[in-house]
């Protein structure tokens, strides 16, 4: 039974334009680590839309949960490149905001408060943002906001997480601490991640599956299981076997690019 | 930088001013019909203290009511116009064909509508401060992040969710500097009213002066009114700083 399951999805952004994804069909199981690779404007940050419900496909069918998507999900945790942090709230108070919106939390939010942000201190901590709960967005660092505002999207205990290249403006050691940071909290409590981004080894070293998407209008080309040994140590990354897959993936995109 | 010169500058410009201002009426022999001299401004200003200080807290009194109207309609305009593209499209045209028409046109409707007096007054301060208010609420209403829009979207959150987790607290800069320019506005309107269409208030004072050539009174009349803007610009500056710390951040005084 898949967890996320797309049969021949198309969408067009206005009724009778170009597609901006065509005929796409893939499945993903309950806390499977996918990441979703390809060319700018292959319509990634499109897959993320419609599987959280805030588009509907123009043709086919999106189910999440075994129930056909018809509106926005409650269990989606989204994060993207920006961290769009609320610069007048603390970060304890920016990764609580979730809970201001969705049940259950929203209503018993005034009681439970104390428990509530106990839970998202914790969280904090894990990621390495004790100490940090009550600074504002800006006192922080690049990817220290980008680690509260993946808290933010798991704060509310979602069954999949969705993240739109939540590395990519940051350096190269960031980006390989956070790849850390990721895989300890998916190992920790397991949920589904989509990952969209445009580097390859991220892709490898993070998911169990990786998806190639063609150019606009973005279809899939290639889906590519990676078969390394869990629990994954950055010292993977310089393995042969994690080079044979960065290289094959590397050279789909090489096609699809010169296509 | 000196600190203590850049608090002193403001001080210092306004004096260096007023005495420029005597020396040329004093070194030139300016008649005092023509131009009077800031120690004869300052002098009548004395000597009519009483008179002057009731038609400043009429002017006073009718700018805040004309300008508490224009914050709140601003305010519910501007919250309807950011938060809806549609309204938006529709209503932006009106708002500026309206903001285009000088009221000093407008105040004799208004007077054939509600008589020579107070409530002109504060209609027209109403209407010339109400749009810096509706702009700029709806500029910042509608320039929210897609993104964040979208991580509040798939939680469920409705479009009332937003405005009030995000999209207001996200205005208020845009709002609070709104109400500087406003205030000072609403000074504009409600003189010019006075001026056509009152026996009460700066306005009303400035224009019977100046019909039995008391130029001195006159400008005591204009200097108050400067006065009052900026005390009340001045006001606002430091309810906006207090209100909205995290906007006006120093990036180097941080942490």
């Amino acid at each position: 039974m898949s967890f996320v399951k797309f049969e021949n999805v198309d969408l067009a952004y206005a009724p009778g334009g170009a597609l901006a994804i065509e005929d796409v069909s893939l499945e993903v199981r309950e806390g499977e680590f996918v990441a979703v690779v390809g060319p700018s404007g292959c319509g990634k940050s499109t897959l993320m839309k419609l599987i959280s419900g805030l588009r509907m496909p123009s043709g086919g069918y999106v189910y999440v949960d075994g129930r056909q998507v018809g509106g926005p999900l409650k269990i989606v945790g989204m994060a993207f490149q920006n961290a769009n942090l609320l610069p007048w709230r603390t970060t304890l108070d920016n990764v609580m905001l979730p809970l201001e919106i969705v049940e259950p939390y929203r209503s018993t939010l005034k009681k439970e408060r104390p428990r509530y942000e106990a839970e998202a201190r914790q969280l904090l901590a894990k990621v390495g943002l004790a100490g940090f709960e009550d600074k504002f967005p800006w006192e922080l660092s690049g990817g220290m906001q980008q680690r509260a505002s993946i808290c933010r999207a798991l704060i509310h205990q979602p069954r999949l997480l969705m993240l739109d290249e939540p590395f990519g403006a940051l350096d190269a050691f960031t980006r390989e601490e956070l790849w850390c940071m990721l895989r300890d909290l998916w190992q920790l409590q397991p949920f589904t991640v989509i990952l969209v981004t445009h580097d390859l080894r991220e892709a490898v070293f993070l998911a169990d599956t990786v998806y190639v998407m063609s150019k606009r209008p973005g279809r899939v080309l290639v889906r590519r299981e990676i078969d390394l040994p869990r629990p994954r140590d950055l010292d993977v990354t310089y393995t042969d076997a994690f080079a044979g897959y960065v290289h094959e993936l590397r050279e789909h995109i090489g096609r699809v690019r010169a296509s | 930088m000196k600190p203590n010169l850049v608090k002193a500058a403001p001080w210092l410009v306004v004096a260096g001013m007023f005495l420029l201002w005597e020396l040329i009426c004093v070194g030139f022999d300016v008649p005092e019909f023509l131009l009077p001299a800031p120690s004869a401004v300052w002098h009548v200003g004395v000597e009519q203290f009483a008179p002057i200080m009731m038609h400043a807290t009429q002017t006073f009194l009718t700018t805040l009511a004309g300008f508490a109207i224009a914050v709140l309609v601003g305010l519910l305009i501007g919250m309807a116009v950011g938060s809806s593209p549609l309204l938006y499209r529709a209503m932006y045209p009106l708002l500026v064909g309206f903001n285009s028409i000088p009221k000093v046109a407008f105040v004799p409707v208004l007077v054939v509508w509600f008589g020579i007096g107070t409530v002109p007054a504060i209609l027209t301060a109403f209407l010339i401060s109400f749009f810096p208010v509706v702009v700029n609420v709806a500029t910042g209403l509608a320039t929210l992040e897609p993104e964040l829009e979208d991580v509040l979207r798939s939680l469920g959150a409705s479009r009332l969710d937003i405005l009030a987790k995000v999209g207001l607290p996200r205005a208020m800069p845009y709002f609070f500097a709104s109400l500087k320019v406003a205030i000072t506005l609403a000074f504009v309107g409600s003189v010019i009213a006075e001026t056509v269409a009152s026996n009460l208030g700066i306005g009303y004072l400035m224009m019977s002066a100046s019909s039995s050539m008391n130029m001195p009174l006159v400008f005591a009349g204009l200097i108050v009114i400067g006065v009052m803007g900026v005390v009340m610009y001045e006001l606002f500056a430091f309810v906006e700083k207090r209100m909205t710390s995290w906007a006006h951040r120093n990036p180097n005084g941080a942490a």
